[in-house]
């Protein structure tokens, strides 16, 4: 990646982010994939630049609002498929599903299901760089609900007082689930709450690519520099609610739709071509690529076979339990 | 006890530079731990190694999982069991379950160290049992010493297994002095120890009720009755095979444990004898564990709560009169 100019590779990123985000819900709607699917469109600009400023060998968590987080890090889009697809070739062999993404190569370490638990466990792994003095960075991943849970004011005082290699980015999508922000939190910036913590806190126009990518470069270099943590938070919104599928009835009239007209994704590809950055052509070639990459994917998954029964009792342990179905044993050995 | 832990913690550090530990007031600096487990650790090992947590459960137990899925093996202290509850999500949403959900790409090798038991006058949130609940959750291993050489054997294991562990420590018992501790060895997890033979009734348990329970045995053994305790050191995994050799053996069995009685383990340990060995049992399982009821303050409450020689004595008798052998 070319640091110097980073818009295409972050465009390229906010493509496959889009472009997947669109076609899960297309087959989700078909019937042919049935899952809870937090819907990550409109919120592509976070990840993307957050993750061009990232090295394959740093880690993220994230959360069940985080296939885009993953794709962003390096995620092969044909192992998430198949693990939305609760098959055996996913990355998890399909026993993780949407919001239990893990896959180490990329340096996904944790997808967590519960609000507000990727910034202690991040912690853990920037301990670990820390000690071994590996270089790397941890981004923590999560959303403006997290920042009101226990977890979060813990994670970030011990972030502080260790000077960890971590990086707290929040999407501020200004709901938790179906609650408006100001209803459930104290403060009218979350980054604000940084200061409570001694470290430097950031709120940025997370639909801006130039913003956010300055936020977290800034960020990941001070980390990975030793200095410490840094909390952004990353304005946005999220076009498909809470759960895909649910009642939008709690959001203001008009609101979705005002926000839907600022989408970050034309704008962008728009500008990335009045500024000359890139051609009509070389941005539709690589929105053709990734949708072919994207049908192989799906192909690949429901083709893909469902994991045997017994991975029931396989990595529950690292040695696997025995017993069945019908008869489970759950102790040491067989009776 | 105390000392056993301690020289665990040392050795492991010792052998393997990958061991950490972290906790509340457990570097030197802070006096080694509330009461001196890991006294010395720092000294030895360095502040990188052995670091001192804000008073932040979830961010302790974080911390650990995050630096075990880097290969780290941590070895977290929670000071009470009764604080475990602060950090369930961590333990029981994610140290336990990323192995499984993960479909075996990452792995938890944490030891959870944490200290209970009534008695102290330390009332109803500092004295707890609570093994019940981890020994429910898939991917955790439960394992409750009785005695200062199995403290140190057991806990080498734990620090070394590939799997996350809940090291719960019966604080009475820290000071029981008078054992043996043969440093360098360790004990296998999932293996129950025979702590007394015997032929008429099995006592099952784990903890200090174990100790109970042999001074019950050797009391007993006057009048002619004959106990056998089985110590299962681990609840999780149970050693299944030893306590259904024991029960076919004796065919009367009390299960006796500090935790509450109701819902507790003694009621799984119940079932798994009654599931292999119904028609073989002179008498159902006999239960022995605390009172449905927070563990009270008032020294005579306290006393009367906990589960202890009284208790299993009368089990014995009990069972005995029950299955036509006199008491």
């Amino acid at each position: 990646m070319n640091k110097a100019t980073p818009w295409v590779e972050i465009f390229r990123k906010m493509a496959l982010l889009k472009l997947n985000d669109e076609r899960m819900r297309t087959v989700i709607k078909s019937g042919r994939l049935t899952m809870p699917y937090y819907s990550t469109r409109g919120q592509e600009v976070i990840p993307a630049a957050v993750s061009v400023c990232l090295r394959p060998e740093d880690y993220i968590c994230t959360i069940y609002r985080g296939t885009h987080d993953s794709l962003a890090k390096g995620l092969p889009v044909k192992l998430l498929w198949a693990e939305l697809a609760g098959r055996v070739t996913g990355t998890c062999k399909g026993k993780g599903g949407p919001m239990h993404i893990t896959h180490p190569a990329s340096g996904v370490m944790v997808t967590t299901g519960i609000v507000g638990s990727t910034m202690p466990i991040a912690n853990g792994l920037a301990w670990a760089s820390q000690l071994s003095g590996d270089g790397r960075v941890t981004v923590a991943y999560f959303g403006d609900g997290a920042s009101n849970i226990g977890a979060f004011h813990e994670a970030l005082n011990l972030a502080s007082v260790w000077k960890l290699p971590v990086v707290f980015v929040c999407a501020n999508n200004q709901y938790a689930e179906h609650t408006r922000y100001a209803v459930g939190t104290s403060i009218d910036r979350i980054s604000r709450r940084a200061e409570a913590y001694s470290m430097p806190g950031i709120t940025v126009d997370g639909n801006e690519p130039s913003e956010m990518y300055a936020a977290a470069a800034t960020a990941i270099d001070r980390a990975r520099a030793g200095s410490g943590p840094t909390l952004i938070e990353a304005l946005t919104f999220r076009f498909f609610g809470h759960v895909f599928g649910d009642d939008d009835s709690y959001m203001a009239p008009g609101e979705l739709a005002a926000r839907m007209n600022e989408d970050p994704y034309p704008r962008f590809r728009q500008w990335l071509v009045s500024a000359r950055h890139a051609s009509e052509d070389e941005l539709t070639a690589i929105e053709e690529a990734y949708s072919r990459e994207i049908d192989e994917a799906v192909a690949f998954a429901i083709e893909s076979p469902f994991p045997e029964e017994s991975e029931i009792f396989r990595d529950v342990y690292a040695e696997a339990l025995g017993g069945s179905i019908e008869n489970q044993v759950m102790g040491s050995s067989d009776e | 006890m105390l000392q056993a832990i301690n020289f665990a913690l040392h050795d492991a550090m010792t052998e393997d530079s990958k061991v950490l530990v972290l906790g509340e007031d457990v570097g030197d600096d802070e006096g080694g731990g509330i009461i001196g487990v890991t006294r010395g650790l720092t000294r030895a090992f360095g502040p990188k190694r052995v670091r001192s947590t804000p008073i932040a459960e979830q961010a302790i137990v974080g911390a650990a999982i995050g630096s075990a899925l880097c290969g780290y093996r941590p070895v977290a202290e929670i000071m009470l069991m009764n604080f475990t509850t602060v950090a369930m999500d961590m333990i029981v949403n994610h140290a336990a379950k990323l192995r499984f959900m993960s479909g075996g790409q990452t792995s938890v090798p944490i030891t959870i160290r944490t200290m209970t038991g009534a008695g102290m006058s330390n009332g109803g949130q500092h004295s707890d049992f609570l093994e019940g609940w981890f020994a429910h959750t898939a991917g955790l291993k439960v394992v409750i010493p009785s005695n200062a050489a199995d403290a140190y054997g057991l806990l080498r294991s734990c620090i070394r297994d590939p799997d996350p562990c809940l090291f719960v420590e019966t604080l009475p018992l820290y000071w029981v002095s008078g054992q043996t501790i043969e440093r360098g060895g360790s004990i296998p997890l999932g293996k129950a120890r025979i702590a007394q033979s015997g032929t008429d009734v099995t006592v099952a348990s784990y903890g200090r009720q174990v100790n109970d329970a042999v001074a019950v045995a050797r009391r007993l053994s006057a009048e002619g009755i004959s106990i056998e305790v089985l110590d299962m050191r681990t609840l999780s995994p149970l050693d299944t095979t030893a306590l259904i050799e024991s029960a076919r053996k004796t065919r009367r069995v009390i299960v006796a444990h500090e935790a509450v009685q109701r819902f507790g383990p003694g009621a799984e340990i119940a079932a798994v004898i009654h599931e292999a060995l119904f028609d073989r049992l002179l008498a159902p399982v006999r239960r022995v564990g605390a009172p449905f009821s927070p563990v009270p303050f008032s020294k005579p409450l306290e006393t009367a709560y906990l589960p202890g020689e009284r208790q299993i004595e009368s089990a014995v008798r009990e069972i005995l009169k029950r299955s036509g052998k006199g008491a």
